[in-house]
């Protein structure tokens, strides 16, 4: 029996590490991601510190969870929304962002970027395309 | 004996850094800890304040919370690193601590 397939988006405002939403988040998407639904991940206010580049946690011997974000690609979970405001409030551009890609299975499996970086009223508009949105 | 003020919240989130830069008395010294240390990120829309505050306050963000965020490359500059044992020092240092939480 085949159900239908419904637009889930996961929306991040939680900068990493200072509370456990972020890494609950991504392994909530992770688990999420084996029941073929269309995943996306919105990155507003303080949730875009979870994407910078360079993140050591050798010093505070928390787990470093950046890496798996990597991992998103393989898991279909490709399109990741990066709201251009909040990154500009922080100091912060695309270049300080982990450059994350995944590969286009309709596109002859070229490496493409994940992150799309996208105004607040975009954001807006892709969030009221949803069926489910999840918060963290 | 100056006071020592730590700030461990997100200044985009919480108010704690506003409330610290707005209570502190001149010459004291604020600490920047765990999400705290986004205060010290420069081009901020709060770096303006933290800039101010260099003139009149001994201002320091732990390095270990700085390297695990990835912030090591944009941090304003004047803003002096310590690591755990420095942490120890500033409160040993000053005649009390106050945490913004």
């Amino acid at each position: 029996m085949s159900e239908a397939i419904k637009k889930f988006m996961y929306v991040n405002r939680k900068a990493p590490y200072g509370t456990v939403y972020a890494l609950e988040s991504l392994e909530v998407v992770l688990i999420g991601a084996a029941f073929d639904q269309d995943v996306s991940m919105a990155f507003m206010d303080d949730g875009v510190f979870q994407l910078t580049k360079g993140q050591d946690t050798g010093d505070t011997g928390v787990k470093n969870f950046s890496p798996t974000y990597k991992a998103l690609g393989d898991y279909d979970v490709n399109k990741l929304y990066v709201e251009k405001e909040s990154l500009e409030e922080r100091g912060l551009s695309l270049d300080d962002l982990m450059p994350l890609t995944y590969e286009d299975e309709d596109d002859d499996w070229n490496e493409k970027p994940s992150i799309k970086l996208v105004s607040r009223s975009e954001l807006t508009d892709l969030m009221e395309e949803q069926d489910v949105l999840m918060n963290f | 004996m100056a006071t020592l003020h730590t700030v461990n919240k997100s200044p985009f989130e919480k108010n704690s850094l506003e409330r610290c830069l707005s209570t502190a008395k001149d010459g004291s010294t604020i600490l920047f800890i765990e999400d705290g240390v986004y205060s010290a990120v420069k081009g901020t829309k709060v770096s303006s304040s933290i800039e101010a505050a260099l003139g009149k306050h001994n201002v320091y963000a732990l390095k270990p919370d700085v390297t695990t965020r990835g912030l090591s490359d944009n941090m304003i500059d004047g803003i002096e690193l310590v690591d755990y044992d420095g942490f120890v020092d500033l409160a040993a240092e000053c005649s009390k601590v106050q945490s913004w939480l």
